[in-house]
């Protein structure tokens, strides 16, 4: 498709936009069902425990309480999978047993009248304490995740080669490298050699994962807060041990994931095996905001070191990065390996190494958070970029600008390569707005007790996939049906790409219909809603069950008035011969034809590459209409890269350490642009994120107790409106992907990187350029900083 | 160290008694206790809690007076969301933290998560659903959110726009300053701030006519 669009590229409102202004829009702790009991749980008051005695008789024996749910009554999980409930809770606040009840304070009152009799077992919360010799394991099985449980830990020499204030490089768990690293140093004109920490933080989305289940037929009827939708399906049906077609999932707003939602979650199965015990009545399940900190995830936190060899001209000629992890106490998520394939793009070092160790932790579950390891990682390795900027001579953009990658960039150990890289034109376009020249002119300039510093921030996420599948419908009421089966967590993509098949089908965006929200309503297999994944990868699939149907639009359009279909163009709603435009049919026209024609016009035959689901859905709607179906098939050749640029002028306070967010210009690198004003709030939005990262979040135990001190928002401090600039700024470099039919990338994740990465070196600049090689930077770090004292801890410690 | 010897080791450390003690000087409590709401709701549950005893009571929820059974302890958002069916007002932390649940008491912005719903007898309460206008006509600070796209996941858009509605009573022409000022007891996790202020200085604008 070229590049001269209707719809791509303009604003529209999606549809759900109205529900949201006006309450009608339904999350899932707004639905209600008749005698719909209500859940609580009964959750670890302890780090690590082994359950010795659940004693459930007295709650059993309670008015009211209907259903009561033990660890017995789950599967069991291997070490390192996270069970429905535990019997050896891993982190304080992990779900034990569950009561069901006629309201909440019954079920409440039940959960308070279980015995529990809990073991207390060895628990650990920093990972270094884990690897040290005879340290703690936060797992009987092991301390250590790398696809199971493992048990690593490092010897008492490697501690005291490194000192207190260095990562010790003991043995890594993964580990991989290219070029001739030491080659690469040796030809260095600067080496740094840099020990950081970044913090783990909670995801906090504003809903909390309320789930209210029934089951109905001999099926599981599901609300829930989700990110997906169709690829959600299958985890949640292994969970309740059922058959896909056996669970109908319905969530038509999310509100907000930020990674946490991506998938089901093994809490989602608990309203679902009350409601089955309580003879499939419905069971609510409203989680607490203490409970969605307690298993509504977080991001992992790093305890990293990087050597980094700069040629006199800047570019990076060797990079050696070993990243420890803090894992959470199961499988966790990749952040460290993610960090470092973000850094063999983003800097396109000529050689790299990289080792790393994801050490299991007594604390809540890990899970993707919005740029997962790539977010932090630029917030780590950014302002050491600016130290060697300064002690090179060179401009801070400039640097970055001669590591970056162009479309020749490569990729990870194995150096693959990428779909396009508009990198260097995103600085461009960034320092030009921000103006750069002018701006960093202001470096270090004070005013009363606030001096100003200015950076910039770039961050990288992989933005696409493909192999999935679209389903649109073309009714006789002449409406197009886009069946969509991402999840709807606010970015709006799930209408956005739909834009795609209203494209092709030349029909207006008003007469085109988006099915969102609920497996009932036969939803395509859809790429998980997460991973800057839809906007590429969807509007691939979309894109090709719209060429299904309009291929089928002209074939119907040749058969009735001659010629052959390629004679016949769709446009406007109907479909006419080119040649000569009176011999047409309306949609609504053709869609009773095809409803005649059956077979394949009507999906009634389908072709064999489908996924089972979307099979099963093409299944439900034929008949109806005009069926377009198909596998997306499109070639990809290379990871598809989205990046985000962030310049930022911040003004820090050196008599009380408060930083203040001043400017900010966001710039994206995303392909074509599908929706400028969303887009922007993207941008925007997820700058406001990167500054919590930056300035603000952070999770803090107590390490005697391994007491969380974080759990509520007054204590995780994410960003208020008093804490962003009063005007935003972005702009996106708005060039096509070769790999995508309209030429788009996702690229949610690195807008938040690119911010905290920028935030980062702005406060450092303020103070002299000497990064702090942590992340938040919080008052008393500033102060310490402002008067050259000593920080109040280690490099390497956590909870602090 | 074995695992056993670690275990033990760890044991001496700290014991479980040891343990309890610190958690309680750490002024912690896990329990599911909190957040919660007694009483049914009306038509769905079979039976009324047995701890909780309900008064019919009235009052006055976007411009009509609603008979509601509420127990003495009941929040004012658990009436409206369980009781009225006004889901609109949502629940993000439920102590007064996050300002998702806001509505109206006497065109003052009020949490309705930490509001007894018997205080607010003989008061007007506005919600998200009690805007717009007949027919459905959305009230102009609603049309200003939809223009400029102010939401993003949109569970925080109604107490946003709550917020907004009272700040643009009392203040018509507020600067963009007294705007994030206003709102700032509304979090938003989307960080969707740009976009909601660009929709208050629309919003203004549309009322100003």
């Amino acid at each position: 498709m070229a590049g001269n669009y209707k719809l791509i590229g303009r604003d529209f409102l999606p549809p759900d936009v109205y529900g949201k202004v006006t309450g009608q829009a339904r999350y899932a702790e707004d639905f209600r069902a008749e005698g719909m009991l209500f859940a609580k749980l009964l959750v670890s008051p302890m780090p690590h425990g082994r359950v010795r005695r659940l004693d459930v008789s007295r709650a059993q024996r309670m008015d009211g309480v209907v259903a009561i749910l033990t660890p017995d009554d789950v599967p069991q999980v291997q070490p390192g999978q996270e069970p429905i409930l535990a019997r050896e809770p891993m982190y304080i606040g992990e779900p034990i047993a569950a009561v069901a009840a006629v309201d909440e304070a019954t079920a409440a009152a039940a959960v308070e009248t279980i015995q529990l009799d809990l073991q207390l077992l060895p628990f650990v919360t920093d990972p270094l304490d884990s690897l040290r010799p005879g340290g703690p394991d936060a797992n009987t099985a092991g301390n250590v995740y790398l696809q199971g449980v493992r048990r690593i830990k490092w010897t008492a020499r490697d501690f005291a080669a490194a000192g207190d204030d260095k990562l010790p490089l003991g043995e890594p768990a993964v580990e991989w490298s290219y070029g001739d690293v030491e080659a690469g140093f040796q030809q260095a004109a600067l080496v740094l050699d840099e020990t950081f920490v970044t913090q783990a933080i909670s995801h906090h989305s504003m809903e909390p994962r309320t789930a209210m289940a029934y089951w109905q037929n001999g099926k599981c009827y599901l609300h829930a807060s989700l990110q997906s939708v169709a690829n959600a399906v299958p985890g949640i049906a292994s969970l309740l041990g059922i058959r896909q077609e056996d669970l109908v999932l319905i969530s038509e707003n999310t509100g907000g994931g930020f990674g946490s939602k991506a998938g089901g979650y093994p809490q989602l199965a608990i309203p679902a095996l009350l409601s089955r015990k309580a003879g499939g009545r419905p069971v609510m399940m409203r989680v607490t905001r203490l409970e969605e900190f307690y298993f509504g995830r977080c991001r992992a936190g790093f305890q990293g070191r990087v050597r980094i060899g700069f040629r006199s001209d800047g570019r990076i000629t060797a990079l050696d990065l070993y990243i420890v992890q803090s894992n959470g106490p199961y499988s966790g998520f990749g952040d460290y390996t993610n960090a470092a394939g973000a850094v063999s793009l983003v800097y396109q070092p000529l050689s790299m190494r990289f080792r790393g160790v994801s050490v299991l932790t007594n604390t809540p579950p890990r899970s993707a958070q919005r740029g997962p390891g790539e977010n932090q990682i630029a917030a780590a390795m950014e302002p050491i970029l600016d130290k060697a900027a300064r002690q090179l001579g060179i401009d801070r953009v400039a640097i970055r600008r001669i590591n970056a990658p162009r479309h020749d960039g490569r990729v990870g150990a194995d150096r693959g390569p990428i779909t396009s890289s508009y990198l260097p034109e995103a600085l461009d376009i960034g320092a030009e707005k921000f103006g750069w020249e002018e701006q960093k002119k202001l470096s270090g300039t004070r005013r009363g007790s606030k001096v100003t510093g200015v950076g910039v921030g770039m961050a990288y996420h992989s933005a696409g996939s493909n192999g999935f599948d679209g389903l649109v419908v073309i009714k006789p009421d002449g409406k197009v049906y886009i069946h969509s089966g991402e999840g709807n967590l606010g970015t709006f993509s799930y209408a956005g790409t739909a834009r795609v098949v209203a494209e092709v089908l030349g029909v207006p965006w008003e007469q085109c219909e988006v099915v969102w929200g609920s497996t009932a309503r036969h939803l395509p297999w859809t790429s998980v809603q997460a991973g800057s994944n839809t906007s590429f990868t969807m509007s691939r699939a979309k894109y090709a069950a719209a060429v299904d149907a309009k291929r089928k639009l002209q074939e119907i359009a040749a058969l009735d008035m001659g010629g052959s279909p390629d004679d016949y163009e769709a446009d406007g709603g109907r479909v006419f011969h080119r040649e000569d435009t009176t011999r047409s049919i309306t949609f609504a026209r053709a869609a009773s034809r095809a409803i005649e024609l059956g077979g394949k016009y009507s999906g009634f035959e389908l072709p064999g590459d489908l996924n089972p689901m979307t099979v099963r859905s093409a299944q439900a709607v034929a008949g109806t209409g005009l069926v377009g179906v198909a596998r997306d098939n499109l070639e990809r050749n290379g990871t598809v890269p989205a990046f985000g640029v962030g310049f930022v002028r911040v003004e820090v306070d050196v008599e009380t350490g408060k930083v203040d967010v001043v400017d900010y210009v966001g710039v994206a690198d995303c392909g074509t642009v599908i929706h400028p004003h969303n887009l922007g709030n993207q941008v925007c939005g997820g700058a406001v994120q990167g500054f919590g990262l930056a300035l603000f979040e952070k999770h803090v135990y107590d390490p005697q107790i391994a007491w969380p001190a974080a759990r509520r928002l007054y204590t995780s401090k994410p960003p208020t409106y008093l804490d962003v600039p009063l005007e935003m700024r972005w702009d996106a470099v708005n060039q096509p992907d070769p790999a995508n039919p309209i030429g788009a990338k996702g690229v949610g994740e690195p807008l938040m990187g690119a911010a905290a990465a920028a935030v980062a070196c702005a406060v450092a600049d303020a103070l002299g350029g000497r990064p702090f090689n942590r992340i938040p930077i919080t008052p008393d770090m500033v102060l310490n900083a402002a008067e050259n004292r000593p920080q109040s801890f280690r490099p390497l410690e956590v909870n602090v | 160290m074995s695992e056993v010897e670690t275990l033990e080791a760890t044991q001496r450390a700290i014991s479980r008694r040891a343990f309890i003690k610190r958690v309680i000087a750490a002024g912690a409590a896990v329990s599911s206790a909190n957040y919660l709401f007694r009483g049914s709701f009306t038509g769905l549950a079979p039976r009324a809690s047995a701890q909780g005893v309900e008064r019919l009571i009235s009052l006055k929820v976007n411009g009509m007076v609603r008979r509601v059974d509420v127990v003495k302890q009941e929040t004012l958002a658990w009436t409206l969301r369980y009781k009225l069916g006004l889901t609109g007002t949502k629940l993000g932390c439920d102590r007064a933290e996050c300002g998702n649940c806001t509505v109206l008491i006497d065109d003052v912005p009020h949490y309705s998560c930490s509001v007894l719903t018997h205080t607010v007898r003989d008061r007007e309460v506005t919600t998200i659903e009690g805007l717009a206008g007949p027919g459905g006509r959305l009230h102009p600070v609603q049309q200003a959110f939809v223009d400029e796209l102010g939401p993003q996941c949109g569970f925080c858009t109604p107490g946003q726009i709550m917020s907004t509605v009272a700040l643009l009573k009392r203040n018509p022409n507020p600067t963009r300053e007294e705007a994030a000022e206003a709102l700032s007891g509304n979090l938003c996790r989307c960080g969707a701030y740009h976009y909601y202020l660009n929709s208050v200085m629309r919003a203004a604008e549309y009322m100003r006519g």
